[in-house]
């Protein structure tokens, strides 16, 4: 944009809403995360003493940290991982079916507006020992399920949760990505006798791995920081540490453990991941522009 | 159709439509479950076809306190649900329609370091830096107010980007008509930005709605007063009591009139709402 107002002080009036609710309720606490980050305070706010990098270093050398990312890896390796082979499938068999398209794609897509606690609640239920159809027909074929008690149980309930919400959004991607694909380049290899497969493998799919990877990307980052929702109300992180992610913990130690020094030292981490996270997925789709 | 193979065809439609089941699965049991009464529950699984009392079990949720100390019905949540998903829609929009137009139109000192400060807020989820926010809203005295619940999350480089992005694909000549004809930077901020911007306003405004609607931690953690709870979040009041005994049926209707509202919307709006999850993404 070339032409512009000649203002001075207009602009600064129309950036003034954003830029105050920014540094309100951005950059102060993000600063005080980093000051407190430095500092042991006792639970009720009284004293505090520097300590520099102590919080840091408890943290390190903390198994139950090193557990909760681990726990956090599994989480989102999962959800992102199958949501995106159950979506890619669904998108692909709706990209055959041209006149029913819309008709499945309303019955899809809503899952992303229900809210992760909600998910979390009535998958919860589904699987829940003594009432849950799905515990009794695992029941059935003699498989004790029992997210109480059982982390691989609770892991896998959250998972499930998790992913249910986001088939909708990757579906819209796909379909999408594999709307733009050629028809020029799957008649040509149809006409020289490539089948539905082997079109799929060698041509579709690698024209998908810009949206592929978008997409792993976009889900990691909602594994990480969006299914709070999900652990709070059905497992609270539980049993043991076998379902907290680094964001609950954050929450768990700072408003439960009252431990606030140890809390925003993983709130300094946590901000170095999405920072690293954001870069990715901004240097992604400058690549795809210039595609 | 590249060539015809009927079996693929087929093949095709028995996948997508046990996708739809498994999708539509748990919501099937959820209303099933919330038709029956407690003691349904008591004697074993939840049976899978609807019971008589889905009448009187909605109408004691939607009118009467919800319990285990939550005093307030749920209309009255939805009600203060709806209030701060309008806000935080209303909210969003305005500040970053404001803040794109003053990026993209017109050149003052700093320009680029305001928009990077905005930029960053994209690394900021309010999950990641909870304790200090709420003890910055805490010191503020916003616990227990619709501010509190609105205010800071209405900051999002999301929408800001999403209008920056559009306003720059206006081109120059067109300022430069209006500014001929005699319009200030106000006269074309209303005449010819906002009725540009409306199928863009519209598309945010139902991923917006939603994300609004449908806040959990936040609006957890900074009320305490029943007067502000929302939907979302008094559902893990709903579950936090001793296992077995846990009122399913109301739990279950009040998760469905919880997940109704955002539902309709995505479902009532399909094209806005794909366009607005598309653009916003990129």
């Amino acid at each position: 944009m070339n032409v512009t107002f000649p203002h001075r002080a207009l602009p600064w009036l129309l950036l003034l809403p954003q830029l105050a609710v920014t540094a309100i309720f951005f950059l102060w606490p993000a600063e005080k995360a980093v000051e407190q980050a430095f500092y042991q305070e006792d639970a009720f706010g009284l004293s505090r003493e520097f300590v520099g990098l102590e919080n840091f270093i408890d943290l390190l050398t903390d198994p139950y940290y090193y557990e909760s990312i681990v726990v956090t890896l599994i989480f989102s390796f999962s959800v992102a991982f199958l949501g995106i082979a159950v979506a890619l499938a669904l998108a692909i068999m709706a990209n055959r079916v041209i006149k029913a398209q819309l008709f499945y794609q309303t019955l899809l897509i809503w899952p992303y507006a229900v809210a992760p606690a909600l998910a979390g609640v009535i998958w919860w239920i589904m699987f829940d020992p003594s009432i849950g159809p799905v515990a009794q027909w695992l029941k059935f074929w003699g498989i004790q399920w029992n997210h109480y008690l059982n982390s691989t149980d609770a892991m896998i309930l959250v998972v499930i949760a998790a992913t249910w919400k986001q088939i909708s959004y990757n579906f819209l991607f796909f379909l999408a990505g594999l709307q733009a694909v050629p028809k020029s380049l799957i008649e040509a290899a149809a006409i020289d006798g490539a089948s539905p497969i082997k079109r799929f493998w060698t041509i579709v799919f690698p024209l998908l791995s810009p949206t592929t990877f978008f997409l792993l990307v976009v889900n990691l980052v909602y594994a990480f920081f969006d299914t709070f929702g999900i652990i709070d109300a059905t497992t609270g992180g539980g049993p043991g540490q076998s379902t907290k992610i680094m964001v609950y913990k954050v929450f768990d130690d700072g408003f439960i453990g009252l431990d606030l020094g140890s809390s925003a030292a993983q709130s300094v981490i946590l901000m170095g991941i999405v920072g690293i996270m954001t870069v990715i997925q901004f240097r992604f789709i400058e690549r795809k522009v210039q595609y | 159709m590249i060539e015809n193979r009927p079996w693929l065809t087929v093949l095709s439609h028995i996948i997508l439509l046990l996708g739809v089941c498994a999708v539509a699965l748990p919501i099937w049991i959820a209303l099933v479950a919330s038709t029956h009464t407690p003691e349904a529950f008591v004697q074993g699984v939840i049976p899978l076809w609807f019971g008589d009392h889905g009448a009187e079990t909605w109408g004691k949720v939607l009118f009467s306190a919800a319990g285990n100390g939550v005093d307030v019905p749920v209309w009255f949540m939805m009600m203060n649900s709806l209030i701060m998903a309008l806000a935080i829609a209303f909210g969003k929009i305005a500040i970053s329609i404001i803040s794109a137009y003053a990026i993209v139109f017109f050149r003052f000192p700093m320009r680029s370091l305001c928009f990077w400060i905005i930029f960053m807020t994209l690394m900021l989820p309010v999950e990641v830096r909870i304790m200090p926010t709420y003890q910055v809203i805490s010191d503020l005295s916003l616990l227990n107010s619709y501010t509190g619940l609105a205010l800071p999350l209405i900051a999002s480089a999301t929408a800001t980007f999403l209008f920056r992005q559009s306003f720059l694909t206006i081109p120059g000549e067109l300022v430069e008509a209006a500014r001929i004809d005699g319009a200030g930077p106000w006269r074309f901020f209303f005449d010819i930005l906002l009725p540009m911007s409306r199928t863009n306003i519209a598309a945010l405004f139902v991923i917006l709605f939603i994300y609004g609607w449908n806040q959990y931690l936040w609006p957890l953690l900074i009320t305490t007063d029943d007067a502000y709870f929302t939907l979302v979040m008094s559902i893990k009041r709903m579950v936090s009591v001793a296992d077995g005994a846990i009122e399913w049926n109301s739990v279950m209707a009040t998760t469905m009139l919880a997940m109704l509202p955002p539902v309709i919307v995505v479902v009532g709006m399909q094209k806005l709402f794909v366009k607005g999850l598309v653009d916003s993404e990129k």
